[in-house]
């Protein structure tokens, strides 16, 4: 069973759904016990970055998430992915759960082109780097959907995709040990997104 | 890049899709969940509902049919038509929307794009705006298309954005339904005025349409109703010619 870490962040009607169409066993919960058991997990998440940390902490799961990416595999979605990092500078500076080594930073600042928009929302393609199983049924170059401002920088050796967008190489998806990010959603990027997940069942 | 997007829009009324010229004479087309599939498995990039007549008689949407179609379409779903405080965004949210479009309801209360984008964030926010052009001015239609609100549109626009809407569908009364071209003019004019995603509406009637469209580098998506309903442009070879000219598409 994929547990589905519920914190009250987020839509997690498109996430459970593509899981469903997949077969892939899942559920929604906030409750440490079930996250235990299960033998996956995912972190989805949509805001604000200190928002989504004080909520995770309120609700005593940021130390179960840690503590279960030590045994099992895990993937953060989008602000998901960002809250793995080691801190983010989204309006101040916030810790993140530190599971891979890197900063989470406002992309406007990094673009050289005033004229690209924030949020870098659309169909972007994604570069694989390397061989990782999360990627054993998707080929590099296939487009994924991103709606994110701000992007995860300064964690090269985790990187295991990239989309361009301007002057700046996005970090699209990661990996440390047990923990895989995406940037983008899965659960909204047709069929490559679902061979994605697909993917992260057979982890 | 971002690739550009295609985007088709099923005007749902009494749990039909129906499409008709400059917003009179409706014919009905066809099931909006089987419409769905059909687009999902040519290529489009995002799927747009609206509750045409909900600004006019208070219909509510078809939340079943909204809920099916999310539980088995995994690209970006929009949502519009009656959406007039935040327990509408809230009930189609839960039934799968990715985001929710707002026209005349933010008309009515101005500040419901403040209040959605603080409670869901800026990118569930789009502003949809019906526009004509009025003694000179890009006037902002309400209910439809159906009442002038005397605003100028672009102004509007500016204070949507600055509020928190995330994305702006500009539909062209003047173009809607002629299938002559979009109004790139008035999207030119909305370019030069925010910083946020541009879906043009109303005008295409031929892939060669969606060519100039986005030759205008400020557009980031085409929608488009009847012509990929009658089959008379197919998603899948409209992105494959608009790569060959050079656009970047999702295929």
């Amino acid at each position: 069973m994929i547990g589905i870490v519920d914190y009250g962040v987020g839509n997690l009607f498109s996430l459970s759904s593509s899981l469903r169409a997949l077969g892939l066993a899942a559920e929604i919960t906030g409750d440490t016990q079930r996250l235990r058991q299960a033998d996956r997990l995912i972190l989805p998440g949509v805001g604000a970055f200190g928002d989504a940390r004080a909520k995770l902490d309120a609700a005593g799961l940021a130390e179960v998430i840690r503590e279960e990416a030590a045994k099992k595999p895990l993937l953060g979605i989008c602000l998901g992915m960002q809250l793995l990092f080691d801190r983010s500078f989204e309006y101040g500076e916030h810790p993140g759960l530190g599971l891979v080594p890197g900063d989470v930073a406002p992309l406007r600042a990094d673009l050289a082109d005033p004229a690209l928009k924030v949020p870098h929302m659309g169909w972007n393609s994604l570069d694989v780097l390397g061989d990782d199983p999360l990627f054993r049924y998707f080929e590099t170059g296939e487009y994924v959907y991103y709606v994110h401002s701000f992007y995860a920088k300064n964690c090269a050796a985790s990187t295991l995709g990239t989309s361009q967008y301007g002057n700046v190489s996005v970090t699209g998806a990661v990996r440390q040990g047990n923990a895989w990010g995406v940037q983008f959603h899965p659960e909204k990027s047709g069929d490559a997104g679902l061979r994605l997940l697909k993917a992260f069942g057979e982890l | 890049m971002l690739a550009k997007r295609i985007i088709p829009c099923l005007d749902v009324k009494d749990g039909r899709v129906v499409k008709g010229t400059n917003f009179e004479g409706l014919r009905d087309m066809a099931d909006p969940v089987e419409m769905a599939r059909f687009y999902n498995a040519s290529g489009a990039d995002e799927l747009v509902f609206y509750d045409i007549t909900a600004s006019v008689e208070g219909r509510r949407l078809f939340t079943d049919i909204l809920r099916q179609t999310a539980s088995e379409i995994f690209i970006p779903l929009t949502v519009g038509g009656g959406i007039r405080s935040l327990e509408d965004f809230d009930r189609v949210l839960k039934c799968g929307a990715d985001k929710v479009s707002v026209n005349s309801g933010a008309i009515a209360d101005p500040g419901l794009i403040a209040a959605a984008a603080k409670k869901y964030g800026d990118q569930c926010v789009v502003l949809s705006m019906d526009v004509k052009r009025v003694e000179g001015q890009f006037r902002l239609f309400a209910k439809g298309g159906r009442e002038d609100t005397g605003i100028d549109a672009m102004d509007w626009a500016v204070k949507g954005v600055a509020a928190g809407a995330g994305e702006i569908v500009l539909n062209s009364i003047d173009t809607d339904g002629v299938k002559a071209g979009f109004d790139l003019e008035m999207l030119d004019a909305l370019a030069s005025r925010v910083g946020v995603p541009i879906i043009a509406s109303g005008g295409a009637g031929n892939r060669e349409h969606f060519a100039e469209l986005f030759t205008h580098p400020g557009i980031d998506a085409g929608l488009a109703a009847s012509i990929f309903h009658t089959k008379q442009v197919d998603i899948r070879e409209l992105k494959r010619y608009l790569r060959a000219q050079g656009v970047e598409t999702r295929i």
